[in-house]
């Protein structure tokens, strides 16, 4: 009798424990778990970007490093070629002026992408459905490279032409006169 | 040697088969399954929780050592989760699993073959698939997934003994990249492996022990065999799935 007891006992406590610890998994760890609870709170506000970079349905919207919703959709605009992004901000933050800004931040070097919100100064509030008006495209790091070693480029031809350490603004001059020179 | 690698498969199909046949008149006995469950998961919950503290710990410190030479020790969280959720809790849990559980299976029901236990049932028109290899089964199939849930949490907890109380990674930063990074795809992925993992450990313990010679030597050569297979297949099985999730 005693025996079948501890059986029952302690087949109880293990199924208990397999249950909750599934549970917990499934619910708590991942974030597409957490969003079952809070899809229906919040809502949803469009944002349209010229370039998203890697930015991922599920990454974290923010305002002054204050995690505030979350982006739940990207579509691509065909009407004016640009990614339509839908963000659904918790409705405890119901107070963000209509004229605030988005941008497509990076979480620390190469980390993942966020949307950060700057607040503007209108006296009415973003609600369900409305676009925010101003937004500032991802930072491709590949292309801010590029740029960087373009003008880099740029500047070391028209020093070796002429005049070492010239600045920017002369640099094409110069160029055109090294041309001439060689003609 | 191909036949006969043939003919074992084929056994081991029909085996399948007729011990599938018996799970639903078993289920209606839950008593005997709740045994199982008793013998196959409570009784390895003391390794499995041990196992997995360390496998958690050490994930975390290899893990720590070589992120911090990137400077990303924040997504140490998410390389421990997902480590442990998707293939070590499955597979770490599987092999110990045919250790510890599939290899008392295996001895338990080869001695019931040696001492004519099974043929006794069988002569009282007792089916022994039905109240001896079926509850088994249905036992092992349903301790697995529990098991691994359990590995991973005290995994989990492992890890961040070691990455937040023992090398100050920031503990909100841990479980927020954590919980950004991992989907419920990940979690459902280990959940499949681990009730695949179970399927075939448990089938490979109680097909041995059923078909073992009945003498002391086959059940021990049917113990052995029991770890091998299982061993093997789990691997097998892991590389086929995550193949598959990719």
């Amino acid at each position: 009798m005693r025996s079948t007891r501890n059986l029952e006992v302690g087949t109880g406590l293990f199924v208990l424990l397999g249950f909750a610890a599934l549970a917990f998994l499934t619910t708590q760890l991942p974030s597409s778990g957490l969003k079952l609870g809070g899809s229906k709170s919040g809502y949803k506000v469009l944002a349209k970007f010229d370039n998203i970079g890697d930015l991922k349905p599920g990454a974290p919207v923010s305002m002054a490093g204050v995690n505030i919703g979350e982006v739940e959709g990207i579509k691509f605009d065909a009407k004016d070629y640009k990614a339509a992004v839908t963000l659904r901000i918790s409705t405890a933050y119901n107070q963000i002026p209509d004229d605030s800004d988005a941008s497509i931040q990076t979480q620390g070097l190469l980390g993942g992408k966020y949307i950060g919100i700057g607040p503007g100064g209108s006296d009415m509030f973003l609600k369900d459905g409305s676009t925010i008006p101003f937004t500032q495209s991802a930072i491709v790091l590949e292309s801010l490279v590029n740029k960087f070693f373009a003008n880099f480029a740029q500047r070391g031809g028209g020093g070796g032409g002429g005049d070492s350490g010239s600045p920017d603004s002369s640099a094409a001059p110069s160029g055109d006169a090294t041309k001439e020179k060689q003609k | 040697m191909i036949i006969g690698g043939l003919r074992k498969l084929g056994q081991v199909t029909l085996f399948l088969g007729s011990l599938l046949a018996q799970c639903g008149p078993a289920l209606a006995r839950p008593r005997l399954v709740v045994h199982q469950i008793y013998n196959a998961g409570a009784r390895s919950l003391i390794i499995i929780m041990l196992s997995g503290l360390f496998v958690g710990m050490v994930l975390a410190l290899t893990g720590i050592d070589l992120l911090a030479r990137f400077g990303s020790e924040d997504v140490l969280g998410v390389a421990a989760a997902l480590g442990l959720l998707k293939e070590l809790g499955p597979v770490v849990t599987a092999l110990l699993f045919a250790g510890r559980a599939g290899t008392s299976l295996t001895s338990e029901i080869g001695l019931m073959r040696a001492t004519d236990q099974l043929t006794a049932m069988e002569m009282m028109a007792v089916n022994p698939m039905r109240y001896v290899a079926a509850p088994r089964f249905l036992g092992g199939i349903i301790a697995m997934p529990l098991l691994v849930a359990i590995f991973d949490i005290v995994g989990l907890f492992g890890a961040q003994l070691v990455g937040v109380q023992q090398m100050k990674v920031n503990a909100g930063t841990f479980w927020s990249q954590m919980q950004g990074a991992v989907h419920l795809d990940d979690v459902v992925e280990g959940i499949i492996k681990s009730l695949s993992f179970g399927f075939a450990c448990t089938l490979i313990a109680v097909y041995e022990g059923y078909n073992a010679s009945p003498t002391a030597e086959g059940v021990g050569l049917a113990t052995t065999r029991t770890v091998v297979a299982s061993a093997v297949l789990t691997l097998i099985i892991d590389y086929l799935l995550t193949a598959a999730f990719l």
